[in-house]
């Protein structure tokens, strides 16, 4: 079976990759580019803890097919910070402990920074909403609602 | 497996069409790659429409709406003029998985997995929406309540593809609603949907009415009964009142894990009140 070459931007550089049609998007990110943040949890997008940004919008990257990566944007939870320099939502969850295991955090991470950018006041209510698809298993969600919360407020200059 | 993303309507019908094996349509993939996973299915072509321009617009067609299949439930819910027109259908999409699903998952997609309890297409019964199908031998046109015969089964011939969804222009004082039950408010799957669209005139009579019912049969249901009941009527608690009672007699559902028969049954004649009772308060606003 022939692969299929597939040139993506990924967190802001080109990339070029060969994948085989039955492989995820997430699969090729963690597996062929060593693109390690992205986690899986479920592999049927039931779970979120795979979420990058795709094209500006957040998606499952267990269901999008690497094939369909072509000359897509793509950013994944490494692009977050600016160097050293920690992205606020990634300060927020150090500060307010939002996070255990960690294995949904990547996830959080960018499906939070996708609601910051279309809402950046958002209210509890629509933080709770927004990521009812990104699953925990260990902080029992406050502290990531708090912590998402703080994060928008300093985000808005307060 | 073979992945294909073409960018014409002709050429996506011609590799469907022309696949000796299992061929496939992607849109969203939130249920044809769960499935794939699952190995439910193992096609040996995969045909991605999302390049198709077509497939891809929503716009205002003779006071009307045309929303090309692969337009996803997110798109649906910002586009804010289409939005105002058909708030129940939105609703619907808004209700489909999580922020991420809805990234991806088209209303196209939605209704040709043809699950009984896929969230968009009780609304989509309700609005009137006429369907677009290309195939090899041309285009035709389908009612949406009359394209899926079973959970999974539809009635697309080898090569069809569903093109666009078209929402008929309607009068002034008119709006819908779309309820479902489930357990939980987010991330489930609808124990009961129900759609339901009215139209009304300068005196406050209904003139025009459709009532979509999910979750409850091997498909969802365009339900006449209930609609008779509510045209000619000012909509009051009589005739809002038979149209639940027609709407519950309408549902034929399984027991499950879910919901039992019974509960189901009368759970169906509650939304329909429910939705009927948002349908008319919107209106009335319009």
């Amino acid at each position: 079976m022939a692969k299929y070459h597939i040139t993506a931007e990924i967190n802001g550089d080109e990339v070029e990759y060969l994948c085989e049609p039955e492989q995820t998007l997430l699969d090729v990110l963690r597996d062929e580019l060593n693109f390690t943040g992205t986690k899986e949890g479920c592999g049927s997008g039931d779970c979120g803890a795979c979420t990058v940004m795709m094209n500006g919008r957040h998606v499952c990257s267990c269901l999008v097919m690497g094939v369909e990566a072509n000359g897509a944007k793509i950013e994944t939870v490494e692009g977050l910070a600016d160097g050293e320099q920690l992205h606020p939502l990634q300060e927020k969850f150090i500060e307010h402990a939002a996070l255990q295991c960690g294995i949904c955090t990547p996830g959080i991470l960018v499906a939070s920074k996708a609601l910051l950018e279309r809402n950046p006041d958002p209210t509890e209510t629509e933080v709770r909403y927004w990521l009812a698809g990104n699953l925990c298993r260990c902080t029992g969600y406050d502290k990531i609602i708090r912590a998402v919360l703080d994060a928008a407020s300093e985000m808005r200059g307060n | 497996m073979r992945y294909e993303a073409p960018e014409s309507l002709d050429a996506a019908v011609a590799l469907l069409n022309e696949e000796s094996g299992t061929a496939r349509v992607l849109a969203g993939g939130t249920d044809l790659i769960v499935q794939m996973r699952a190995q439910m299915v193992e096609p040996d072509l995969v045909v991605d429409i999302k390049k198709i321009d077509e497939l891809r617009s929503i716009s205002q067609v003779d006071g009307g709406w045309h929303v090309g299949a692969a337009v996803t439930g997110a798109e649906m819910n910002e586009h804010a003029a289409f939005k105002a027109a058909w708030p129940g259908v939105c609703e619907g999409t808004d209700l489909i998985g999580s922020t991420q699903i809805q990234s991806r998952a088209t209303i196209g997609g939605n209704l040709c997995n043809a699950s009984p309890a896929a969230d968009s297409v009780p609304a989509m019964i309700a609005a009137g929406v006429v369907l677009t199908i290309a195939g090899p031998g041309g285009s035709r046109e389908l009612p949406v309540e009359e394209l899926n015969v079973s959970p999974g089964k539809t009635t697309l011939e080898k090569g069809e593809i569903v093109v666009s969804f078209a929402f008929p222009a309607r009068g002034a004082v008119a709006s819908d609603a779309y309820l479902r039950l489930t357990p939980r408010t987010e991330m489930d799957i609808a124990v009961v949907g129900v759609g339901v669209s009215l139209e009304l005139d300068g005196d406050g009579t209904c003139t025009s009415a459709r009532v979509g019912l999910g979750a409850v049969a091997v498909k969802a249901l365009l339900v006449e009964e209930a609609a008779k009941a509510l045209i000619g009527t000012k909509v009051d608690e009589a005739a809002v009142g038979a149209m639940a009672a027609a709407t519950s007699a309408a549902a034929k559902p399984i027991d499950d894990k879910r919901g039992t028969k019974e509960y189901r049954i009368k759970i169906a004649g509650v939304l329909a009140k429910r939705a009927a009772g948002i349908a008319l308060e919107r209106a009335r606003q319009n």
